[in-house]
């Protein structure tokens, strides 16, 4: 009865907090008001405007078929919450309830969602990292300013790093007419997400677009002229490149530095939560205040052996943080698990390439539908006898099919008949993605004390 | 009440003015087998789910000697190759996406936009055309003309020949209805010696087309050159009369159930005369309410499908009955209400997947324009009989007459 007591006065006048003003905050709020929150709401947001979309941004915006300042996320509602744009929040006292941010402020809160995204990557070298024409591409403002650059016409764009982001800023780089390089540390672009296979037809898609791509290859520097502009690449194979402008893509780092000694389980991979949202503190106990959406949640996932995801999508965005808004103010019978299967999509070269399931967890893949020499095919990934991932370059109208395929477990490799299967999909092949041995995070949470009652376990933060 | 008689009732015309009721008793088994080898599918999500499976073919050749029956002679007989419609990738992928080139994105992105004005101008055109009477057939005077005007100037057909064309769709059109009391014999001679008509036109046509292109789709059709080639010239013909005929039949059907629905529905007609912003959800309420096309019988399975509790064996023939799938409840709360306001509309009449409707950008400008010149320019207009008299077909199902009386126009 008081735990009913407690959560009808929560929806009508507790205090909610969201740190991280984007899209999965933003979608929360929003889900927080429809769901009947009544009481007040506070979104905190480092960055200086409203939430904002990001896709448009490595590929309508280089393009310069829209304006940076034209990528609002539509409100659905109004929200009546207090914004705290363009202050980051830099410490969490769970103890007492209240987020401390960065100009001194402290706001308190009843329960708090943490949805603080990633941050791009910096190019490791700081003084390489701030030469004139070295960027990354994350936030509007950065996109804004990479725009500005490719529209003064550069001489060459040295892009490092051929995941999605790389592939789509070569991809405008080339719309554009500018030269391209792309220097891959793996054997093909894209190669971590989908595969050895797969990465060998965006590795084909590239170079006919005149992508000058070199891969198993490491930018060891960037050096520039004396008034600090970028002049040229030193790559691992002891060539050099004449560029000036290079476009860090080497992936995100989450943004959980503000956590550190707070005893929530943040670190370089994310914050650990439960299926529901709710976030585990550092002895891997689950918090009831505390819940986390978006890029910076790693979350158990049934379909996927409950092993913990964190997924940079858009769609798992919107989705977390409508659930997590919905446990927020719900009682424990009436919450619902994150089961959102992983999709994302992107657009580069003129391909539309979508996927979903966990390619990643993919050992062997065969062509279900389509060929890969037309570029046009549909790929479907199998581990343990099961299909886990479907990819699609230029076939989406099909996923449909194969994410009910991951739901349910369907076997791999298929053995029915299809529409479009070719010879070459009739057996799976290794689907050649790189050794995961490769080098990785250590570990950021230590157990020190010998007896039960003296354990202790210390969050590290370890270097991203 | 036997399945055999469920079926029976849906195509018998005496139910023509209100499926809904068996769609209904239909829903009740999302599956249901119909004799050896016809399986109907009414509910929304199994619906969805085998519009999106890749085992599930569109190419009447792919059908067992036992479920073939007269659908697969119709097709041997017919002196056109199957069009997209009736093929699987790749060539379905080819043909369409060669088709996609003159009329939308990528390469086309403003086709159908861009004759927003010469639409609308026809749309007045044709109510100036009711002069001073105070009773119109709709179909006739407005919702027939409307879109066969359209696809004609689309494709570029000349308009002194449109009235030939209004002859052989309506027989090809009459032909795809899979009518069990019909006599079929009779049926397919009909839709053949129409089909020939129209090639043989179409090939004229396409002569003349090839020496001297215009801005039209039948011109870019014959002339292109893009990544995948260029059409063969039969090619060219099976698209042209695909389009033709599915520019005819069903937006004729769009216009006419929306004006229906909104002379049932006063209070909307009324919102839509003040602001006419609401066209837009309300024509897609009105997909979902009352689809021009209420189900797709063309299909087949290239293995055993294990669906909504029924194995589909491989070869079977496959009906989705897209119009019970739109009033499931389990997709749409209180789905026999009209309601434009719906926030969530992921209707099923234009299909989905890879046969998803091409002509729907066009199907829904074309409608969102009529039923708006409609709401603001007839005073007070009321149905002269509910329901009107029904065409024959109960694939593309539509009123055959819907006469309305009004005060007069406005201008």
């Amino acid at each position: 009865m008081s735990g009913d007591h407690a959560l009808e006065w929560l929806r009508r006048e507790g205090r909610i907090v969201i740190v991280g003003a984007s899209l999965a905050g933003l979608r929360a709020a929003e889900t927080l008001r429809k769901e009947g929150f009544a009481g007040s709401l506070t979104l905190i947001g480092d960055e200086p405007h409203e939430p904002y979309d990001r896709p448009p941004l490595s590929k309508q915006v280089l393009l310069g078929h829209a304006s940076a300042d034209h990528t609002e996320l539509p409100r659905r509602r109004g929200l009546d919450a207090q914004w705290r744009l363009g202050v980051a929040a830099t410490g969490l006292d769970m103890a007492a309830r209240r987020v401390r941010l960065a100009d001194g402020d402290e706001v308190e809160y009843d329960r708090l969602l943490i949805t603080t995204g990633v941050r791009a990557r910096p190019w490791p070298h700081p003084a390489e990292a701030e030469l004139d024409g070295v960027f990354v591409l994350r936030t509007r403002d950065d996109a804004a300013r990479l725009h500005r650059r490719l529209a003064a016409s550069p001489r060459r764009v040295l892009v490092i790093g051929a995941g999605f982001t790389g592939s789509e800023i070569a991809s405008a780089c080339r719309e554009r007419g500018l030269p391209v390089t792309v220097a891959e540390r793996g054997a093909a672009p894209l190669v971590g997400a989908l595969g050895g296979v797969i990465g060998q037809v965006a590795a084909e898609l590239q170079r006919a677009h005149g992508v000058d791509l070199r891969c198993g290859i490491m930018v060891t520097g960037l050096e520039g002229d004396s008034a600090g502009r970028l002049r040229r690449a030193h790559l691992s194979d002891g060539t050099t490149l004449d560029t000036d402008v290079a476009v860090v893509s080497l992936g995100a780092t989450r943004n959980t530095e503000w956590l550190a000694g707070s005893g929530v389980g943040a670190g370089p991979r994310g914050i650990a939560c439960d299926a529901g949202c709710r976030a585990f503190d550092i002895r891997g106990i689950v918090t009831d205040d505390i819940f986390v959406a978006g890029d910076v949640a790693r979350s158990p996932h049934a379909i996927f052996g409950y092993q913990f995801l964190s997924l940079e999508h858009w769609g798992n965005a919107v989705a977390q943080a409508e659930t997590a808004a919905h446990n927020m103010i719900s009682s424990s019978s009436e919450r619902r698990p994150h089961l959102w299967v992983p999709a994302f999509w992107s657009s580069q070269f003129g391909v539309n390439i979508k996927s979903v399931g966990v390619p990643s967890l993919g050992e062997e893949v065969i062509v279900a539908q389509g060929s890969l020499a037309d570029h046009r095919f549909t790929g479907v990934y199998g581990y343990q006898g099961r299909v886990i991932a479907a990819v699609s370059f230029d076939q989406t109208k099909w996923l449909e099919f194969y994410q009910r395929q991951i739901e349910t477990a369907a076997p791999f490799p298929p053995e029915y008949s299809s529409v479009d299967r070719r010879p070459e999909g009739l057996r799976p092949v290794p689907a050649d993605f790189p050794d995961p041995s490769l080098p990785t995070h250590g570990p950021s949470v230590t157990v020190s004390g010998y007896s039960p009652t003296d354990q202790r376990i210390t969050f590290t933060p370890a270097r991203a | 009440m036997t399945q055999d008689t469920l079926l029976r009732q849906i195509t018998d015309y005496a139910n023509r003015a209100d499926p809904y009721p068996l769609y209904t008793e239909l829903r009740k088994k999302p599956v249901r087998q119909e004799g050896d080898e016809l399986f109907v599918v009414s509910t929304y999500w199994e619906i969805k789910s085998l519009l999106h499976d890749p085992r599930i073919s569109s190419d009447a050749r792919n059908l067992s000697p036992g479920a073939a029956g007269t659908l697969l002679q119709e097709e041997e007989a017919s002196p056109l190759p199957p069009a997209f419609l009736r093929l699987d990738p790749p060539e379905h992928d080819r043909l369409r996406r060669m088709t996609m080139r003159p009329f939308g994105p990528p390469e086309t992105p403003r086709r159908v936009n861009g004759m927003r004005g010469e639409l609308a101008r026809i749309v007045d055109g044709l109510i100036d055309g009711f002069g001073d009477r105070k009773q119109v057939d709709i179909v006739d005077d407005f919702s027939y003309p409307f879109p066969v005007t359209v696809i004609c100037r689309l494709l570029g057909i000349p308009r002194e020949d449109e009235a030939r064309f209004h002859a052989w769709a309506d027989t090809i059109a009459a032909g795809l209805d899979p009518d069990p009391g019909g006599d079929p014999g009779e049926q397919r001679r009909a839709t053949h010696e129409a089909r020939t008509e129209l090639g043989m036109y179409l090939s004229g046509l396409i002569d003349e087309r090839s020496g001297a292109p215009g801005d039209d789709m039948l011109s870019a059709l014959v002339t292109q050159h893009g990544p995948d080639g260029r059409m063969t010239r039969m090619e060219v013909l099976s698209t042209a009369a695909l389009l033709l005929i599915a520019g005819h039949e069903t937006t004729v059907n769009l216009i006419t159930n929306g004006t229906l629905t909104l002379l049932r529905n006063p209070d909307v007609l009324e919102r839509l005369r003040d602001d006419s912003r609401l066209a837009v959800p309300l024509v897609e309420e009105l997909l979902r309410f009352e689809p021009p096309v209420q189900l797709l019988p063309q299909r087949t399975t290239l293995a055993d499908i294990d669906i909504g509790g029924t194995t589909i064996p491989k070869g079977a023939s496959v009906w989705l009955v897209l119009a019970a799938g739109n009033r499931d409840p389990k997709r749409f709360p209180d789905p026999d209400r009209f309601d434009p306001d719906r926030p969530d509309i992921q209707h099923l009449g234009f299909g989905s997947g890879i046969h998803n409707c091409f002509g729907a950008p066009l199907a829904r400008l074309e409608a969102q324009l009529a039923l708006t010149a409609l709401a603001q320019r007839l005073d007070a207009p009321r149905l002269v009989e509910d329901p009107p008299p029904y065409r024959q077909n109960a694939v593309l199902r539509g009123p055959r007459h819907l006469n309305v009386s009004f005060d007069g126009l406005r201008s």
